[in-house]
């Protein structure tokens, strides 16, 4: 197990197109960090800089003190489980955990016992002699992750190891992911767009947003103080609501919009779509004076989301919404920074 | 499809049946032939079941030949074919196959311009180089030598596009999860790519034994020599000109004889060539 960090870590494939603009981050021994972010904005770059897959243009990366920069994957002790799985498709289960140790010229019995014993952890006991077109998704899942786990590598590398999988297996491989780190305590990056799953696993995490950390820190710390508008309107489903007032933003969480009299009412919203999901009903509207959404100046939207009780009475036309002022954030609508107050 | 119209079952199958025996008649004239003596053949009409001298016809020219024309044995010639498609055959898929690994999987410079040199090749068979082919072998002395009945035929475009077809349609992430745990290039190949090739191999081999075993011109060209004939070679020196004069049972043995080994290669292989040519596994 090792310690890892970023040193302003920078990625261009050409001249002219930088993908990664310089990550800094410390990642402490065995720390499970979620690099979290929309399509497109470099996660699996960053994370493919980390396994020596990719090269790295700028910065340094060290990896239990030792800077990584040039090495091959292989010397990197890291260990990566792929969207895909990337299985060897002609290997039984056995050979494809096996394959790994048996480059690195283990012995026998040694491979045997590591192989048995991740199989035991990932209940794959049964699977060993089977080739990978002959187990299903969340399977072949377990026997990446029993691949990686055999190495007994310092980091593990997740690039989305669960986005093929359906909900329901994805929940349960959540929890199994969970219940390893517990048990292994191995440094893990894991990278996905699905902030469900950063949320749940995370014990900090990285936003991404067009090649830039936009905030870095556990997800509870995330979702109640947002650095940024983008991390505000990323987090959370749906989104905080981000209205402009005074010059400035008004960062405020649905959940945190609650009904009231006309007379208290702080926002005022024509309902646009009310969307019952029984534990709690979600309105969505724009504020009142304002039809399009869009008040004049600045043009960002002044569309709001409220969570509310499931029995408050929702309907369409006018509706009186009131907030707790500890709850309100602000940002500078230029920059999209949090302004501290 | 489940159809009941008897009209539509009866001309399907005449067109069949009509196809099969315009396919398999020649063949079983050549069979019949070659199991007669001359005379019986060269009469009006002649006779369309097998005769009495199949074996001596047979041991004749797989010992000593024909008496008129080549007189090389046909066991020896099928020997000089069999190497010959054999060589080429391999040849072709080992070359093949390591000059697509290096332009799929490596990044070196002029990469894509090796690539269309190849490409371009394709557009350029025996035939088109035969003369200029045929100089260099004379002048490195390979003709009448196996070298120079295989050396000048193996490189393949046909092949290396094949292979750099479906190199390419091997997801990315084998070849990098190959490298986290620790493989060599080589090794990859080895482990990873050459068993996920093995049926695009066989299919290629059937195609490119056939090919090397009904190779024509450069064995007429190139070997003067009697033990270096091919049986291709061997039936077109065996035909002496006149009717009367060439010896046609032998000849028709000697075709069925040459027959044998491409037909039974896709025979052994036809699972596995099918498979290559329809199915990946990935
Ligand atoms: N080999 C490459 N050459 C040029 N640009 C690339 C290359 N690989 C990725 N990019 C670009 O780099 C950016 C980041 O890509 P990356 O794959 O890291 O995104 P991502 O955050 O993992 O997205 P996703 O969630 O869709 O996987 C994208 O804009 C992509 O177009
Ligand atoms: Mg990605």
């Amino acid at each position: 197990m090792a310690a890892v960090s970023l040193k302003d870590v920078r990625k261009s494939y050409t001249s002219d197109l930088q993908v990664i603009h310089g990550v800094s981050m410390e990642i402490k021994d065995g720390e499970f960090i979620v690099i979290l972010g929309p399509s497109g904005c470099g996660k699996s770059t960053l994370l493919r800089m980390v396994a020596g897959l990719e090269t790295i243009t700028g910065g340094e990366i060290v990896i239990g003190g030792r800077v990584v920069n040039n090495l091959e994957p292989k010397d990197r002790d890291i260990a990566m489980v792929f969207q895909n799985y990337a299985l060897y498709p002609h290997m039984s289960v056995y050979d494809n955990m096996a394959y790994g140790l048996r480059i690195r010229g283990l012995a026998k019995v040694e491979i045997d016992t590591r192989v048995q014993k991740a199989a035991e952890i990932l209940e794959l006991k049964k699977f060993l002699g089977r080739k990978p077109r002959e187990m299903s998704g969340g399977q072949r899942q377990r026997v990446a992750m029993g691949r990686a786990i055999v190495r007994e590598p310092q980091v593990f590398l997740f690039d989305e190891p669960l986005s093929n999988l359906d909900a329901k297996l994805r929940v349960q491989m959540r929890g199994e992911l969970q219940a390893l780190h517990r048990r292994l305590g191995t440094t893990s990056l894991f990278v996905t767009h699905d902030q469900v799953e950063a949320m749940t696993l995370a014990q900090r995490m990285i936003v991404m947003n067009a090649g830039r950390a936009e905030q870095i820190g556990a997800p509870l710390e995330v979702y109640a103080r947002p650095a940024t508008t983008f991390v505000a309107g990323f987090i959370g489903s749906p989104p905080m609501n981000l209205i402009p007032k005074e010059g400035r933003l008004l960062g405020i969480r649905p959940e945190h919009l609650e009904p009231c009299a006309e007379s208290e009412a702080m926002l005022t919203v024509a309902v646009d779509l009310i969307e019952p999901l029984g534990a709690d009903t979600i309105v969505y509207g724009h504020i009142t004076g304002d039809p399009d959404g869009k008040p004049d100046g600045d043009g960002s939207s002044a569309r709001v989301a409220a969570r509310l009780p499931a029995n408050a009475v929702a309907q369409a036309g006018k509706l009186a919404l009131r907030y707790d002022p500890a709850n309100v954030h602000w940002y500078d609508p230029q920059s999209g920074k949090r302004i501290e107050q | 499809m489940v159809e009941n119209r008897p009209w539509l079952t009866f001309f399907s199958h005449a067109v069949l049946i009509a196809g099969v025996v315009a396919v398999a008649f020649p063949l079983y004239i050549t069979f019949v032939a070659s199991t007669l003596t001359l005379e019986d053949i060269v009469k009006v009409p002649m006779p369309l079941v097998p005769g009495p001298h199949f074996w001596e016809n047979y041991s004749q020219v797989l010992t000593a030949g024909s008496e008129r024309g080549a007189a090389a044995p046909v066991g020896r010639m099928m020997f000089n074919s069999l190497v010959m498609a054999l060589v080429i055959a391999f040849g072709k898929i080992a070359i093949s196959i390591i000059a697509s690994f290096a332009i799929v999987y490596f990044r070196f410079p002029l990469r894509n311009f090796f690539f269309w040199m190849i490409f371009i090749t394709l557009m350029l068979p025996v035939e088109v180089r035969i003369i200029p082919t045929f100089k260099v072998a004379s002048d490195l002395g390979i003709l009448n030598s196996y070298v120079g009945l295989t050396l000048p035929l193996i490189a393949s475009a046909t092949a290396t596009f094949l292979f750099r077809q479906f190199f390419m349609t091997v997801p990315d992430e084998l070849a990098e999860a190959a490298r986290v745990d620790g493989a060599s290039p080589m090794r990859f190949f080895v482990d990873v790519l050459l068993p996920l090739s093995k049926t695009s191999i066989a299919a290629l081999f059937v195609i490119q034994f056939i090919y090397g075993w009904n190779q024509y011109l450069w064995p007429l060209l190139i070997t003067t020599d009697e033990s270096m004939y091919t049986a291709v070679i061997g039936i077109k020196r065996m035909i002496t000109g006149g009717d009367a004069l060439t010896e046609w049972h032998l000849v028709m043995a000697t075709a069925i004889l040459a027959l044998l080994p491409p037909a039974l290669v896709v025979v052994l292989m036809q699972k596995w060539f099918v498979k290559g040519l329809v199915e990946t596994e990935k």
